[in-house]
C-alpha cells in the first residue's frame, strides 16, 4: 500500500536536510591578513558574487560565522589571535586555507612565519595559489559544500572522528607514537628519496626547522 | 657639490672643536660621523642645539662575519634639520658583550619606540630608556633575530604553540 505523494514533497533523512541548509548559508570570517585578502574581497564584490553560492555573509565577530577563510600568512604573533577566534566560533564550523602562505608558509621560511595554519588549527579545504584567483576560492566553497552535505550530522559527529585529524595535524612531536617530524620519521623521509641519485635527502641537524 | 660656506659645515666644525677629532665622511652629499659611545649623547645633544632637530631614525647593523669590520654593531643615527633641510648621519660602533649606548629619548620622544625595535632585533640596550620592551617581536620571544649569528628559520619558536584539534571546540 504505497503512500501517493505530491510532485512538490521530497523525502529526505533529517541529517542531509540539516546539511543541506548548512551548506547553503555559509557565513565566512574573514582572517585575512595579506594580498589573498584582496582576492578575498574580490570574491564578495559584485563582478564574482559570492551570493550566488549563499556565502556572502562576511561577519567580523566569530561568533555569528561557522566557516574560517584564513586568507595571508600568519605570523607567530598572529596563531594564538588565530586559535583564539578559531574557538570562539561554534560548531559546526569549518576551515578554509586560503593561499600558498596559509597552508605552507609559502615564500616565508623564516622564524615568524608559521609554515601552515594546519599545523596548530584543524583545516577542511586548501587553495593553492599565490594569491588564488577568486574562481579557485569559489572553487574551494563549492567542494566544501559537498563535503558538508556528505559528512554533515546534526550533532555534528563528524568533528570528533579520528581519522579526520589524522592527516593534518602538526609536523611536529608525535602522533600514535610515529613521529610527524620529517627529520626523525623514515617513513616520512622515504617518500623523499632522491629518485636520480637514491640518496636520501638531508633534513637538517635534527633541529626543528 | 660641496661648497665650503654651507651650515653643514659650520655645524661639523663646531663639532670638531668642542669635541676633538672624530672620523667624518662624505659620499655624494651625505656627510657621515662616527662617535664613541661615550660621547654619543653629548654629541647628538650638541647637534640637536645646532639645527639638527628631527631625529630621522635609528637603527642598527650586525657586521658579524662582514670583511673586515673592526666591530660587531653599528648603530645608525639619522638626523635631518627641519631649517635648512640638511642630513647627517651619526655611527657608533659597539661590541659583544652588553652593547650599550645611551637612550636619546629625553632628547627626542620619538626615539622610544625606535630604540624598542633596535632593542627587540639586534639586542642593544639602550641606558636610560622609560620603556625597554619588545616592539614587535612577541613578548615570551628570548632572542633578537636580525642579529646575524640567529638562524633564518629560528630556533623552533614558530612551532611552540598548542595545536587546537576538533575536539578542543
Amino acid at each position: 500500500m504505497a503512500l501517493e505523494l505530491p510532485e512538490n514533497i521530497v523525502v529526505s533523512k533529517l541529517d542531509e536536510l540539516a546539511s543541506w541548509c548548512r551548506k547553503n548559508s555559509l557565513w565566512p570570517m574573514p582572517f585575512a591578513t595579506a594580498c589573498c585578502g584582496i582576492e578575498l574581497m574580490a570574491t564578495g564584490a559584485s563582478k564574482h558574487d559570492l551570493a550566488r553560492f549563499g556565502a556572502e555573509v562576511f561577519r567580523f565577530s566569530p561568533r555569528q560565522c561557522d566557516l574560517m577563510i584564513v586568507a595571508g600568512r600568519v605570523v607567530m604573533k598572529m596563531l594564538p589571535v588565530l586559535q583564539r577566534i578559531w574557538l570562539q566560533m561554534h560548531e559546526p564550523k569549518w576551515c578554509i586555507s586560503m593561499g600558498a602562505c596559509a597552508s605552507t608558509g609559502g615564500v616565508f621560511d623564516t622564524y615568524a612565519v608559521v609554515q601552515g595554519i594546519d599545523r596548530f588549527i584543524p583545516v577542511d579545504m586548501y587553495v593553492p595559489g599565490c594569491p588564488p584567483r577568486p574562481e579557485q576560492l569559489i572553487q574551494a566553497i563549492i567542494d566544501l559544500q559537498d563535503k558538508i552535505q556528505r559528512e554533515g550530522t546534526i550533532n555534528g559527529r563528524e568533528f570528533n572522528t579520528q581519522n579526520r585529524q589524522a592527516t593534518k595535524r602538526a609536523l611536529i612531536g608525535d602522533f600514535e607514537g610515529v613521529s610527524l617530524d620529517a627529520s626523525r620519521n623514515p617513513l616520512i623521509q622515504r617518500r623523499f628519496i632522491d629518485r636520480t641519485s637514491g640518496n636520501q635527502p638531508v633534513f637538517g641537524t635534527g633541529e626543528i626547522v | 657639490m660641496t661648497s665650503t660656506s654651507s651650515p653643514i659645515n659650520d655645524v661639523l666644525e663646531s663639532l670638531l672643536g668642542r669635541f676633538g677629532p672624530l672620523t667624518t665622511s662624505t659620499f655624494r652629499g651625505q656627510t657621515r660621523v662616527v662617535v664613541q659611545p661615550d660621547a654619543l649623547f653629548e654629541v647628538l645633544s650638541f647637534l640637536k642645539d645646532s639645527g639638527f632637530d628631527l631625529l630621522v631614525d635609528v637603527t642598527s647593523v650586525d657586521y658579524l662575519e662582514y670583511r673586515g669590520a673592526p666591530h660587531r654593531y653599528g648603530m645608525v643615527y639619522l638626523l635631518a634639520s627641519t631649517e635648512t633641510g640638511q642630513r647627517l648621519t651619526l655611527r657608533v660602533f659597539l661590541d659583544d658583550p652588553n652593547p650599550c649606548v645611551p637612550s636619546v629619548v629625553s632628547l627626542w620622544e620619538g626615539a622610544n619606540w625606535l630604540e624598542r625595535e633596535v632593542w627587540d632585533l639586534f639586542g642593544i640596550r639602550f641606558e636610560g630608556h622609560p620603556d625597554l620592551r619588545r616592539l614587535v617581536m612577541p613578548e615570551e620571544f628570548t632572542a633578537h633575530p636580525l642579529r646575524k649569528d640567529y638562524p633564518m628559520q629560528g630556533r623552533g619558536e614558530r612551532h611552540n604553540f598548542p595545536i587546537i584539534t576538533r575536539d578542543h571546540s
